[in-house]
């Protein structure tokens, strides 16, 4: 292929003198200071997190402050990473729960192997999962990174719906046959 | 219960498919046959049909025959007989086929009835599948993807019934959950003879609870738990603790008596969570004694053996079996091998081989306690029959007498098991031998040499070599002691009391520092004679092919899963210690041959 040579036009004199170029800058990082801002200061301002966000997953218990969740492991098992463990465990009889039978001894979420799905949440038959707005994790060892129930429920906190399946199903032992 | 099969044959129609089944099939069995399911709750195919549940109906109808000439009316279309269905529909548990009988069990009809059976049952029945431990093996469950509405329609109040009443010590029920098909009753009726279960009360309120003052405590409560269709009844043992699908099974053999039961061992992540029965009519049918669920127990025990010890000093397998060596030349000439009734068919063979290399007199150690009838028998060993096909022992170690017994050992849990004490012996030989001076050491397969009679002194006076699982007086008096694996933590074969060979798998893997039992025996064996033979089932067994002539045309892959019948008629005239169980019959004449070559 043939090298064609370009002459380079010579620079005019207010070329030369570079305040066309100046003016122009600062033209636009005037601009900037008056536009409104895309950026925000991070650690201290947080972003608004839309609805139907998935940041992540932690147990939640009823308004009564029952846990929720009854160590069904349907969502250990339905974990495509395999994140979830859990140890389940039996409510004492003399417990106030004793009802409900079944509660989670141990509740492990690896976060270094979640990966934000969500069909744990959509597989919980006792709403007792959600992934919150928590979004930032971080830690300085793997060890770290595992979600044990008690943080879990930690950042979880409560869920304020109105179901009390499970004190609905007290009342009515309860109450036993008598309304027949 | 089903009358055994017949071999007169009657040929039935299910769902426009032709086939044979033996006279006094019922219509479940029939369409099983076809591949055809026929959804049922109350039908158990070992037990009495109650036809109490109504889930498995179905439509029958006959040929229409020309009431005169009593011959089938043609249609002319298609030349086949016109069938005159019955205007109702029948429950196929308790309806047997009849010749040219003509069976629907996917007609509208039949749809119809199942969503009605099924919206009844689960009128009461608590919404529990979350808690409940049934759930994954759910006979409801499943019939009611299948036949559910998805929602109900019940706007009353659901019945109350005790939510955890103990039955037992080891079955909880959950009334609730109970959809009163009255399996566990006729089992406890008829299998066990131990009839402590009834229902109380009528109609929805009507509860399943034992007699007043009775508890189902007998040692087949748990297959109570296995044939409950739903959740009703759990096992305490296994209760919250692990949900079934996450649970690996493996097949495998009940090695607490001569009887082999087959069961599958039900795991996750190498460790096992619980032991269930499995079908085998020659055997077992489809049941398992609670002893036997418990035997894995014994895998974590506290005083399993984990590490090679030489002279009481942890080693390696390598010094082990150099000592071993070592042992083996400096008592050339007075050694004797004591075999294993446990271990299995693979391991039997390379003890004799090692015993056949060391010129040793060989010993089996006789665990002999009460049988139940059922599926215990008094020949707690649950493979002397391999011994003697193998040719570990020609014939049956002695027995000690009643009233010389020891405590029961491990592997026939005392407080599960039947309470009759296991008296274990069968080296009185040794002993004499061992007094005189003419046995210097002896190698032992996971034998307690002390609880099979041999007294301090007498230990004292041998060098032991040791590989078992558990620490027992010999393990911690034996020169060399390797541990080795339980019979989760590896494969092979047992030949029960029928002589059938049956097969055992890897459950699960054995722990850190215990090695196969064929891998330490093969380096024994390597070291006494020179060469080397094979340390894994496979090869190893076209070595027994060869050398066994019991098993000359058996290869250990094709075994099929219910096992294989072996040609018992050499060893007949032995006086087994068993009495009858289920599946067996003892010859009729066992003392005949009380003299023969002990």
């Amino acid at each position: 292929m043939a090298v064609i040579p370009v002459e380079r036009k010579p620079l005019t004199l207010v070329e030369r003198t570079y305040l066309p170029q100046i003016l122009g800058g600062l033209k636009t990082t005037l601009r900037h200071f008056v536009t409104p801002k895309q950026t925000m200061e991070y650690p201290e301002q947080r972003p608004a997190i839309p609805p139907g966000y998935r940041g992540v997953p932690v147990l939640v218990k009823d308004p009564h402050g029952r846990e929720k969740c009854v160590s069904c492991q349907l969502c250990e098992f339905v974990c495509p990473p395999k994140a979830i463990r859990i140890t389940p465990g039996e409510i004492s009889a003399d417990a106030p729960d004793a009802h409900v039978e079944r509660a989670p001894r141990e509740f492990d979420i690896d976060m270094l192997r979640c990966i934000y799905c969500g069909l744990c949440q959509e597989v919980c038959p006792e709403e007792a999962i959600f992934l919150q707005n928590q979004y930032s994790m971080s830690g300085y060892t793997r060890a770290e990174m595992i979600n044990h129930k008690d943080r879990l429920y930690e950042l979880g906190g409560t869920l304020p719906d109105q179901h009390f399946k499970w004190d609905k199903k007290k009342a009515a032992e309860v109450a036993g046959n008598a309304g027949h | 219960m089903i009358a055994p099969p017949k071999p007169d044959l009657i040929t039935v129609n299910v769902d426009g498919r032709e086939i044979a089944v033996p006279k006094g099939t019922n219509v479940i069995e029939a369409a099983r046959l076809v591949g055809v399911d026929v959804p049922h709750y109350c039908y158990h195919p070992k037990l009495s049909v109650s036809g109490n549940c109504r889930m498995c109906l179905i439509e029958i109808g006959m040929p229409a025959v020309d009431p005169v000439s009593r011959t089938p009316f043609p249609v002319a279309a298609s030349g086949m007989p016109r069938i005159n269905w019955m205007p109702r529909p029948q429950i196929g548990c308790a309806t047997n086929v009849a010749p040219g009988m003509h069976i629907r069990t996917n007609s509208p009809l039949i749809k119809d009835c199942r969503e009605g059976v099924m919206e009844f049952l689960l009128i009461n029945h608590p919404l529990d599948c979350p808690i409940c431990d049934q759930a994954g093996e759910c006979k409801l469950q499943e019939q009611s993807t299948g036949y559910g509405r998805g929602y109900s329609r019940f706007i009353e109040q659901k019945n109350v019934k005790p939510k955890r009443t103990p039955l037992g010590p080891r079955v909880t029920l959950d009334d609730e959950r109970c959809i009163l098909c009255s399996r566990c009753i006729r089992f406890c009726k008829e299998i066990v003879k131990d009839d402590v279960l009834g229902f109380t009360d009528r109609g929805s309120y009507s509860t399943l609870s034992c007699f007043p003052g009775r508890a189902l405590a007998n040692n087949y409560s748990l297959n109570t738990v296995d044939i409950c269709p739903v959740g009703a009844l759990t096992s305490t043992d296994f209760r919250f603790k692990m949900r079934v699908w996450f649970l690996k099974q493996t097949n495998s053999i009940d090695a607490e008596s001569s009887v082999g039961a087959n069961t599958v061992v039900w795991s996750r992540e190498g460790v096992i969570y619980r032991i269930t029965p499995r079908r085998n009519d020659e055997v077992n049918d489809t049941w398992l004694p609670d002893s036997a669920r418990e035997l894995y127990k014994a895998i974590h025990a506290s005083d399993r053996l984990v590490a090679v010890k030489v002279n009481g000093t942890d080693s390696a397998l390598e010094f082990a079996v150099g000592a071993a060596t070592g042992l083996f030349r400096s008592s050339a000439g007075a050694i004797a091998v004591v075999g294993s009734g446990r271990s299995s068919v693979e391991e039997q063979f390379l003890t004799r081989k090692l015993a056949d290399a060391l010129e040793a007199p060989t010993h089996l150690v006789s665990r002999v306690g009460q049988g139940d009838e059922i599926l215990i028998s008094a020949d707690r060993n649950p493979n002397v029959r391999g011994a003697l096909v193998v040719g570990l022992i020609q014939a049956l170690p002695k027995t000690r007498v009643a009233g010389d017994a020891t405590p029961s050992s491990r592997l026939t849990n005392g407080d599960v098991g039947v309470a009759a004490p296991v008296r274990t012996g069968g080296l009185t030989e040794l002993a004499a031998q061992i007094d005189a001076g003419r046995i210097k050491a002896v190698v032992s397969l996971g034998e307690d040499l002390a609880a099979a009679g041999l007294t301090a002194t007498q230990l004292a006076k041998i060098s032991i070599v040791y590989l078992g699982t558990h620490a027992n007086a010999t393990s911690a008096v034996a020169k060399v002691a390797v541990p080795t694996l339980t019979v989760f933590e590896k494969s092979g074969t047992f030949v029960n009391q029928q002589f059938r060979l049956q097969k055992f798998s890897r459950a699960v893997p054995g722990p850190v520092g215990a090695t196969d039992d064929l891998v330490v025996l093969a380096k024994l064996v390597a070291a006494a004679t020179g060469t080397k033979i094979a340390d894994e089932i496979g090869p190893l067994w076209s070595v027994l092919a060869t050398e066994v002539p019991a098993l000359r045309t058996v290869t250990v892959a094709n075994l099929p899963a219910t096992g294989l019948l072996l040609d018992g008629t050499p060893w007949a005239v032995l006086p087994f210690a068993e009495g009858a169980t289920l599946h067996y019959k003892p010859a009729a004449e066992p003392a005949a041959a009380g003299a023969l070559k002990s």
